[in-house]
């Protein structure tokens, strides 16, 4: 392919405006997707990259203006209609039967037929040609749940290559993979890239989405703020364009002494229960109240693990743990949240919160207790509470009895911290408080910690972003392989973080 | 419905007055139900609509009225229970068997009535607990485990019967057991026993599922299991809990049908499981657990129970009765798919996000 070919436009978005009754979710949006080339959409949660997904994968239609198509306007009226087209997309959460085989799952839908029914070996043929030509050792036959997310994803792509997908979307393609198993997926990228296939990509994780690609478009409040190559841009630039002008990372609040140690952690292990290897290795940590500690650490560094176990979720396969000096050996997550000791869970939709109720009711599920007499609860003791976390956590809700799908991402994560908050904890524990949500949002749950911690509220939260470490946090703990590798001072270059991490600095420079 | 007072969407509440109404439609369609079922009725026939109808066929709604209240905390906490028809079956036995008195060592003791009535009540939570522990502790599906104890149940109740049913359940004054007829036949201010029990019963669970920390528990653990236990809710307790109220609750049944019928047969209650499930789903309760609402399973108990009745009044084959009332079941369904399909995503639309 000659490089004039190579940089042209494929497809183009010509002021796209779209409403959704007074919401304007879209005010007029330009932009180009270039021939084998990856743009990247930037933008905080409720920007209008999932509103401009959908228009662009034919899951929905532009209120006004148009997309051009190889030089000509198209109409998608269904997301069939645009992978007809060549326009496919590859949701975050993977739309595989994990039941059914690879094979399978690349034809579902649109199964070869021959004379007797279903085609299999030619269906086997071409499937296995796929992974082939993407250099992925998966068999056909295999069946989807047998593999690791990062080869299921693959698989999606697979199924979208064998359509002759000429534009690929991809949502938040990494947020569920290892890092070496985001390497595998930007091999492949870079591998069709260079076959002609043009990549819409979508992430959180700026620093991973720099990496990868050739065009960064950013989306503020529905609108276009910048767009421009790879080359011309960095980290800053990108944040400054997705949240304007005013952006805080925040720092450690000061001014006060440290309390004395409230949470202490000597030698907790966790075991993986399938593979009998130890997820937390012999780990020692001591909080003091009004601290901020942050674990740093990859995927599967043991995060997670840690932060369950010690919440009372899974069982220490040995060492202990001390709440202001006695031991939580046995107590329930119940017991553990009566004696001052709280999580907020990574997975907020999967275990933060109840979506059959109100905002209200999620506020005040970990507090009950404190507004029951005489075995009844009180309403107007709980409307009270209620109120009063809105306005402490800073909740735009319409109030305590509305939907808690009615909220954005950052405003429910807000809701999870506030009913953890409402029990009046000593030690909080935040797994990943940030995931999914944007920036505006991520800077005031840091700032409300920050408050709460000059309070004398001792927590502790992990992140898999290097900038966040450098935000809050009194002290940086770097996670890798289950233990601790590295302590850190809030002063510490990222790149000494990434380093303890495991994170190959190296990284970088092999992409320029 | 989320208040829009605070709410910066302005525009959207132009249209509220027509959402609303539809809204209403749908969320009081049990009620609305009952209203068209009555007004129907009784044009059909002058029998209907008179108080000692009404009470009549209240007193046929009481016995899986109170299989349904059971059934709610079961259904919501996400559950189902295919058991409480056998278990209903299975405690009038038991009440049965200990009517005719209990041979201890020669001796044979005629326990009074009431103390036949706790310990039928007790047998029936009993056997809810057996439910609730092989649900919550040996995570056995809700459906096989309950499947299961119907089956066991039932085969218990044929066993201890011999195939054959207790007639004699009068008592006698020398033996000091009589008055097992009371629940069944008494008035107590015109009103039927049975139906009384089943609004103590009703307005006791009104209560817990509305203001106490086990109804607040029973919703959330329903809603999200997960959630709830990380928010520290005993979702364990809770589970084990509403199996044993379930089995509690058909046993209360099981004693008021005994007692209308003046007899307790071993194949009482046959499908009476499925009846409860259909005033649930009827009443608006997701079957998926976290949703629902007692006066909502009430009303559906009403539908079906005056609809049946009804028909049977108007003299319509028992055949189409059976046709009429599975049209209404998967209507019910239907109207809460349309319901919960609307809920998020309504409101999403007018969300700002941050």
């Amino acid at each position: 392919m000659s490089d004039a070919t190579a940089d042209s436009v494929v497809l183009e978005a010509r002021d796209i405006v779209k409403t959704y009754g007074a919401t304007r979710a879209l005010k007029g949006v330009n932009f180009a997707i270039h021939r084998g080339k990856v743009t990247t959409l930037f933008g905080e949660n409720g920007a209008g990259k999932s509103t401009l997904m959908k228009i662009l994968s034919g899951v929905t239609t532009p209120t006004s203006g148009e997309i051009v198509l190889d030089g000509a306007p198209v109409v998608f009226s269904s997301t069939v209609d645009a992978r007809d087209r060549g326009v496919s997309i590859i949701h975050q959460e993977l739309s595989l039967a994990p039941n059914m085989s690879v094979r399978d799952n690349i034809f579902l839908g649109r199964e070869i037929r021959n004379a007797t029914g279903v085609d299999y070996a030619e269906e086997t043929r071409q499937t296995a040609a796929l992974m082939r030509e993407l250099e992925e050792e998966i068999d056909p036959s295999t069946l989807v749940e047998e593999l690791r997310l990062g080869q299921q994803q693959i698989v999606e792509i697979a199924r979208a290559l064998s359509v002759n997908a000429r534009i690929l979307i991809m949502d938040e393609p990494t947020s569920a993979l290892s890092a070496s198993e985001v390497e595998v997926l930007f091999k492949v990228i870079r591998d069709l890239t260079s076959r002609g296939v043009s990549i819409v990509y979508i992430s959180h994780h700026l620093e991973e989405a720099l990496q990868i690609t050739d065009y960064a478009v950013v989306l503020r409040d529905g609108a276009m703020t910048a767009n421009a190559e790879r080359s011309e841009i960095d980290l800053e630039w990108i944040v400054r364009h997705m949240v304007g002008d005013h952006y805080d990372r925040g720092s450690p609040p000061g001014g006060y002494e440290f309390g004395d140690v409230v949470l202490s952690v000597s030698g907790a292990c966790v075991e993986d229960k399938n593979k009998g290897a130890l997820l937390v290795d012999n780990l020692s940590l001591d909080v003091r109240a009004g601290e901020i500690v942050c674990i740093y650490g990859l995927m599967g560094a043991g995060r997670t693990e840690l932060l369950e176990a010690v919440a009372g979720r899974v069982k220490l396969a040995g060492g202990d743990v001390k709440l202001e000096g006695r031991s939580l050996d046995g107590l329930s997550i119940a017991a553990r949240i009566e004696r001052g000791l709280v999580l907020v869970p990574e997975d907020r939709q999967r275990d933060g919160l109840v979506q059959t109720m109100s905002v209200g009711e999620n506020l005040t599920l970990a507090s009950i207790g404190s507004f029951v007499r005489r075995m009844l609860t009180q309403p107007a003791r709980e409307k009270q509470i209620v109120q009063d976390q809105i306005r402490d956590v800073h909740i735009k809700t319409a109030g305590g009895r509305a939907a808690i799908g009615s909220l954005s991402g950052g405003n429910q994560q807000k809701v999870v911290i506030g009913k953890m908050l409402a029990t009046g904890p000593r030690v909080i524990l935040l797994d990943e408080p940030s995931r999914g949500i944007d920036i505006g949002a991520k800077a005031e749950v840091f700032r409300l910690l920050g408050e709460k911690a000059s309070q004398g509220l001792a927590v502790v939260y992990s992140t898999s972003e290097v900038q966040e470490c450098l935000s809050i946090a009194h002290r940086i703990i770097v996670m890798s392989k289950g233990r601790i590798s590295a302590e850190f001072g809030p002063d510490v270059p990222k790149e000494d973080i990434m380093a303890a991490s495991g994170e190959a600095v190296a990284h970088d420079a092999a992409i320029h | 419905m989320t208040n829009m007072q605070n709410s910066k969407a302005g525009p959207v509440s132009g249209g509220l007055g027509n959402i609303e109404i539809g809204r209403l439609l749908l969320e009081g369609r049990a009620f609305f139900a009952l209203i068209v079922i009555i007004a129907v009725f009784s044009a059909l026939s002058p029998n209907y609509f008179s108080l000692g109808n009404f009470l009549t066929m209240a007193s046929h709604v009481a016995i899986f009225g109170i299989l349904a209240v059971g059934m709610l905390l079961v259904i919501l906490n996400g559950g189902i229970d295919l058991s409480v028809g056998s278990t209903l079956g299975l405690c009038g036995v038991v009440a049965g068997f200990l009517m005719q008195g209990v041979s201890l060592g020669g001796y044979t003791f005629y326990p009074p009535v009431w103390v036949v009535a706790v310990l039928t009540c007790a047998f029936g939570a009993l056997v809810g607990l057996v439910n609730g522990v092989l649900v919550a502790r040996f995570k056995v599906p809700a459906f096989v485990a309950t499947l299961g104890v119907m089956y066991v149940a039932r085969g218990a109740a044929l066993l201890i019967t011999n195939g054959l049913t207790y007639n004699n359940l009068g008592g006698q004054p020398a033996l000091g057991n009589t008055g097992f007829d009371w629940l069944g036949f008494n008035h107590l201010f015109g009103v039927p026993i049975g139906v009384l029990v089943l609004l103590v019963i009703a307005l006791i669970a009104n209560l817990a599922l509305a203001r106490t920390a086990f109804g607040r528990w029973l919703y959330a653990s329903g809603g999200n299991e997960r959630a709830a236990e990380l928010a520290g809710v005993p979702v364990k307790r809770v589970q084990i809990s509403v199996y044993a109220l379930s089995g509690l609750c058909a046993a209360i049944a099981g004693l008021i049908l005994s007692s209308q019928l003046t007899s307790a047969g071993p194949t009482a209650g046959l499908s009476y499981e499925l009846t409860a499930i259909a005033a649930v789903v009827i009443g608006g309760a997701a079957l998926t657990g976290g949703r629902g609402t007692l006066r909502g399973t009430m009303l559906g108990a009403f539908v079906i129970g005056f609809l049946s009745d009804g028909l049977v009044i108007v003299g319509i084959s028992s055949y189409w009765q059976t046709v009429f009332t599975g049209a209404v079941i998967v209507l019910a369904v239907l109207l809460n798919a349309v319901q919960y399909k609307k809920r998020p995503k309504a409101p999403a639309k007018t969300a700002i996000p941050a």
